[in-house]
């Protein structure tokens, strides 16, 4: 009996959370400031599909005989002090940032979400130890201890993606609290405990689904200060490591070189700031776009 | 404000909860120490030292008790102030740290006022004009400062501005040819140079500072402009804004007096946590400007694994910012009479 009935409810659900996604996507368009957002988010996952054929160089090959080029035809962003393409470079870096971003959305959205729900459902002493906790975390500046994190662990790109995993969960956590708080005396809920639910049940059938639009937008708005701490590590050589062609490190060595040729750092910032500007837009615009207040107004 | 029971209450349950978050601190602060890579004897005695001497120093510092015995010789030290030695200057950390935080401090506290007084009208003029153009404008001019790598537009800016224009001092506190001219008294390089009379130095300290400071500004004034355009919205939403336009009074007088006037205890909160934030953003950008401050201290430290340097630092950022918490707690409480 348990395993027939979901499959049908499944097979009706499965459309209308496309159909949901399909209108998500349809308002952000509406606005051109989430459009941006949009774009710039597409092309980075294009590009970092797609490196090795949009890349005119190979990312790592030096070329002695062409160092510090300015851009050409032959090099868009010029090369730099090893005579490396930068656009190359650019285009596989994306990869590293897409990296970062989705390895610390899926360690901080589950985490986040686990400890919010769990202090809010069951209160009491729970609650004070887990926000207790949050509260300690929070008393940092999310780069200085993703600093002191980066320096006990050594440093590498993935004691970075760590580190700032490490930081970035508990605004969620506090997030999911607050929300769960408010459903927590619901009537439906009442109802799946007196129909017997366990509470982890109850958490992950009932709590869990009504937190993600909030806990999506402050994922979104939160990848915009991921990527600001990961090339801040980078830059300051706590994050990857050269030769990696990873944006913020790219900075930090071209910053010798600055003055005579300002390509090699110029582009790798742009690059930055687009992909963290794309952030927070889309965070914005998600935030009117599932907010169900905001939709009343228009 | 008679102190009643309740009122007892809640300050005493402030305190513990204000006490275990430094508990925590300290054991965050702890633990990171104790798993840093560095081993810190070798760091003392040196590579060559005797296996003897090796031993007298693991023991003095205590390594070979059980954890929790460690831990408590940690508590001992952070309540007597008792940090240890920095290994690269070789001087106490606190009084290292002492020397450093002045120049932070007074970058932050321009970059708080260019922070304030850019972000605070901007949030009101986005939230009287909601959902128009200079909304729309101000909404990306304030997201473009929070999505900039500081150290990116730090650099940028001193190829324009410093390299190319010549309109500001280049990095550090002061022009090379200044250093040491003026008496270190408090380590405010404006108020010792203006306290010595020095105005040559105190010109040269104005112009290397207002760049970073700027900078700094802009991307605090992003936080500081979306709180005020959050707060105004809310006010000018209420019905003594529109009473107000009724009775005739002008549109300026019942959004600067009247609702600006209502949420000034929010934003002092606002800014003071906003000065906290500061300390992140002065890390990546005093090493843009060879700032000699407290965030150059704990990077060109942790990149030698200093771990005393470190972990100290760790602790005070951790302290102020709780500090700060508490500060605009405690500034809520005193300005709004609703609190008391």
């Amino acid at each position: 009996m348990t395993r027939d009935i979901p499959a049908p409810a499944a097979r009706r659900r499965m459309p209308q959370s496309l159909i949901a996604a399909r209108n998500i996507v349809l308002f952000l368009t509406r606005s051109p400031t989430s459009l941006f957002g949009l774009v710039v988010l597409a092309l980075l996952i294009f590009v970092a599909l797609f490196a090795p054929l949009i890349a005119t160089h190979d990312p790592y090959a030096q070329n002695l005989q062409a160092t510090l080029q300015p851009p050409s035809p032959a090099h868009f962003f010029g090369t730099d002090e090893l005579g490396r393409d930068i656009f190359s470079r650019l285009v596989h870096g994306s990869r590293i940032t897409l990296t970062i971003i989705s390895l610390v959305t899926v360690v901080v959205g589950p985490l986040g979400l686990f400890f919010g729900t769990v202090a809010g459902y069951f209160g009491g002493k729970v609650d004070t130890v887990l926000m207790r906790i949050t509260d300690i975390f929070l008393s940092f500046p999310s780069l200085i201890l993703s600093l002191a994190f980066v320096a006990a662990l050594g440093p590498s790109l993935n004691n970075a993606i760590i580190a700032i995993a490490l930081t970035a969960w508990p605004p969620i956590a506090r997030l999911a609290r607050a929300e769960t708080l408010t459903f927590r005396q619901a009537d439906y809920i009442s109802a799946a405990r007196l129909q017997g639910a366990s509470p982890a049940r109850i958490i992950w059938k009932s709590i869990v689904p009504m937190c993600l639009p909030s806990v999506t937008i402050r994922l979104t708005l939160n990848m915009a200060t991921v990527i600001l701490t990961a090339a801040g590590l980078g830059f300051l050589g706590l994050g990857a490591q050269p030769p990696l062609p990873e944006w913020g490190a790219m900075i930090a060595t071209g910053r010798r070189y600055m003055i005579d040729s300002w390509w090699l750092v110029t582009f790798p910032g742009i690059a930055i700031l687009c992909v963290s500007l794309a952030f927070n837009l889309l965070g914005d615009g998600l935030r009117d776009a599932l907010d169900p207040k905001q939709m009343n107004k228009r | 404000m008679r102190l009643d029971r309740r009122r007892l209450n809640g300050i005493a349950e402030q305190g513990v909860s204000i006490f275990v978050t430094l508990f925590g601190l300290l054991i965050l602060t702890f633990v990171i120490g104790r798993i840093m890579p560095v081993d810190p004897v070798r760091a003392i005695v040196g590579e060559d030292a005797t296996r003897e001497v090796y031993e007298n120093v693991y023991r003095q510092l205590g390594l070979d008790r059980p954890m929790w015995q460690q831990f408590l010789l940690y508590l001992r030290d952070v309540v007597t102030l008792d940090f240890g030695t920095s290994i690269r200057t070789g001087q106490p950390v606190l009084q290292d740290i002492a020397r450093v935080l002045p120049a932070t401090i007074e970058l932050a506290t321009f970059a708080i006022i260019i922070g304030a007084g850019l972000g605070t009208p901007l949030g009101v003029i986005a939230a009287v004009n909601k959902d128009r153009w200079p909304d729309q404008l101000i909404r990306v001019i304030s997201l473009m400062g929070h999505s900039m790598p500081i150290f990116w537009t730090g650099m940028i800016a001193l190829l324009i501005f410093y390299a190319n224009l010549g309109w500001v001092g280049g990095s550090g506190r002061m022009s090379q040819f200044y250093i040491g001219m003026v008496p270190e008294r408090t380590n405010f390089l404006l108020i010792d140079s203006a306290l010595a009379g020095e105005w040559e130095v105190f010109r040269s300290a104005i112009n290397h500072i207002i760049l970073p400071a700027a900078l700094l500004g802009y991307s605090s004034s992003a936080y500081i402009t979306r709180m005020t355009r959050s707060f105004m919205l809310d006010q000018l939403g209420q019905e003594y804004v529109t009473t107000a336009r009724v009775k005739g009074l002008s549109r300026r007088q019942t959004v600067w007096r009247h609702a600006f006037g209502n949420i000034r205890v929010q934003l002092v909160t606002i800014v003071a946590l906003a000065y906290g934030a500061l300390l992140e953003g002065a890390v990546l950008i005093e090493t843009v400007f060879a700032w000699p401050g407290f965030g150059q201290y704990l990077t060109s430290n942790l990149l030698i694994g200093d771990m005393n340097a470190v972990m100290t630092c760790v602790l005070i950022v951790g302290v102020i910012f709780i500090g700060l918490n508490i500060l605009s707690d405690i500034l809520y409480r005193v300005f709004d009479p609703r609190t008391r």
